[in-house]
């Protein structure tokens, strides 16, 4: 809607990327080398491509590598080897067309909601006049409207999460990633908030890679669910989860719903881990 | 410290919390507890000293202290020592806090420079500062510049320690955020690695404008004809004993305005912070 006919402002794509590969993962290995240890194996042949505009999830036992996995793509954390581009784009450093939602708000306390959202604009040097419209738009779709001038502390910790998410969208990111963003909510206001995500996502058009710990979430929420192995984390499988949109919580009583929980959670029954 | 609580009440970001608290006596006791060991303590110490008839060259009493007091507030050359001692610490302790938030930065940016003048530092920090003041007398004379000196050295180092502290405190994870949004150093260094020092700094001046006070009078002690570390050897001298306490009431009361006027500024700029870390006091 609104927030989706300001256009793109990312830079054009690189030469003849397809939006069915817009995030492309080949044969992506990571191994960390403690200094005087034998290196852990974290990811072997990781092969993952993303559509435009797709919703992806990434589930798996503790320690499967998940996060790493959402790391690489943010460019935090170098691959060992393999290829990673984002709408054609290697990526080795944080790349200006990906937005980011952290396990924790990680709000500036220091800075109103509103200057905390205008965060990734200030970086990268946009247009100030219109990237605080987008950020206003942004903060209206959230329901954050007249919390604009309140400090970080002042609101709860969905209503942070929130902000956090509108923080991610402001440059209007190619990819939004997603590090398990509703952990550290209640079950209630993570309900609330995944139905909110998806509202989001379908007005602001995002590709999201989301990482969680939930699979009953992963579900709900993606049109495919990645299922990662135990350490070193390989793809067990990817699921397609056929379910019409829009969807709201009545699908997750469904019994296809349920069909694809159960099948998720075979995985980690099988290694025997519970999660 | 009731003072700060009723500062705190006024704190600009938290604008629904109702201003009624402030007068609560249930919710802060300290509001009339403060007031009244102050006055429990000046009557007991009046009557005291009468009742067991202590002398006044020894201990004078509170009225005594207070007459004198107003007698050196009533001396136009009272306020030129008092201008004199505030001089010599306010410049002092812009010169020693100036240095060392840069020193400081420069420190906690470069790793070299760490390592370089971590040891030195350390090793000077545990030298009694006090005891370099006949030294700073003799280099730079009786006048205005060695307890300039005396005050900068002195307040120097706990703004060293809190700023280069303050600047390595900042959250990792705010750092990775500002990374992945494509932050360089000098954005991360401006927009979370200053703003969390801010606290540490302000720390750093609290204990640095006392500092400071205190290195003006030790240098007034040890070589000077004015200022008010003067007036007190010399109201000591004459055996003015009421007059060198009326001395150190003022010089207490220099401190705390000091002391008062960082807090205001601190919760202004640095509102966030609910308490300070004090570190190197």
């Amino acid at each position: 809607m609104a927030i989706k006919a300001m256009g793109r402002r990312t830079r054009p794509p690189a030469a003849e990327v397809s939006e069915g590969t817009w995030i492309e993962v080949a044969a992506l290995d990571k191994r960390y080398q403690p200094r005087r240890s034998a290196p852990t194996q974290a990811l072997v042949d990781i092969n993952l491509t993303v559509r435009r505009g797709e919703f992806i999830s990434v589930v798996g036992p503790s320690g499967c590598g998940k996060t790493t996995l959402l790391k690489i793509l943010a460019g935090l954390s170098p691959k060992s080897a393999g290829t990673v581009r984002i709408a054609g784009r290697e990526v080795t450093k944080p790349l200006p067309e990906v937005g980011m939602v952290f396990q924790a708000p990680t709000l500036l306390p220091w800075r109103t909601i509103f200057d905390n959202v205008m965060v990734p604009a200030e970086i990268q040097k946009l247009d100030p006049a219109r990237h605080r419209e987008r950020a206003q738009q942004l903060l209206d779709m959230v329901g954050l409207t007249g919390f604009e001038r309140k400090y970080p502390h002042e609101l709860s910790g969905g209503m942070q999460q929130r902000a956090g998410i509108c923080r991610a969208l402001v440059h209007d990111p190619a990819v939004l990633l997603m590090d398990e963003p509703f952990g550290a909510l209640d079950a209630m206001t993570r309900e609330y908030m995944n139905v909110e995500l998806l509202r989001i996502w379908r007005e602001s058009g995002q590709t999201v890679v989301l990482v969680t710990h939930s699979i009953p979430e992963a579900v709900f929420l993606s049109d495919r669910v990645v299922v990662l192995s135990q350490r070193p984390g390989r793809i067990a499988e990817i699921v397609p989860i056929d379910l019409e949109r829009p969807r709201d919580l009545g699908v997750m009583s469904s019994d296809r719903a349920g069909v694809y929980v159960d099948r998720i959670r075979a995985h980690f029954n099988a290694a025997s881990v519970i999660d | 410290m009731a003072t700060t609580e009723v500062v705190g009440g006024a704190r600009t970001p938290a604008p629904e919390k109702p201003t009624r608290r402030r007068l609560d006596l249930r919710e802060r006791p300290q509001l009339w507890l403060v007031p009244a060991v102050f006055v429990v303590v000046v009557l007991a110490w009046e009557y005291g000293t009468e009742l067991f008839s202590v002398d006044e060259y020894v201990l004078p009493r509170p009225s005594q202290i207070f007459d004198a007091l107003g007698r050196q507030l009533g001396d136009g050359l009272f306020w030129s020592h008092l201008w004199v001692t505030s001089r010599e610490a306010l410049l002092g302790f812009l010169i020693g806090v100036g240095a060392a938030v840069l020193l400081g930065t420069f420190i906690s940016q470069v790793k070299v420079v760490e390592a370089t003048l971590m040891p030195y530092i350390v090793a000077f920090q545990t030298v009694p500062k006090v005891a370099l003041a006949p030294l700073f007398v003799l280099w730079f004379g009786f006048g205005l510049t060695s307890k300039v000196v005396m005050a900068a050295v002195i307040s120097f180092f706990p703004m060293l320690v809190n700023v280069i502290e303050g600047l390595r405190a900042a959250d990792a994870d705010r750092i990775q955020m500002l990374t992945v949004f494509g932050a360089g150093r000098a954005q991360i260094f401006r927009m979370v690695r200053l703003p969390t020092a801010l606290p540490f700094i302000f720390a750093g001046l609290d204990i640095g404008i006392v500092f400071a006070i205190l290195g003006a009078v030790v240098g007034e002690f040890i070589g000077a004809k004015e200022g008010l570390g003067y007036l007190l050897l010399q109201t000591n001298y004459n055996f003015d004993i009421s007059g060198m306490f009326a001395v150190l009431v003022v010089l207490s009361v220099m401190g705390l305005v000091a002391h008062f006027v960082i807090r205001l500024l601190q919760r202004r700029l640095a509102f966030w912070a609910e308490d300070t870390r004090v570190i190197g006091a």
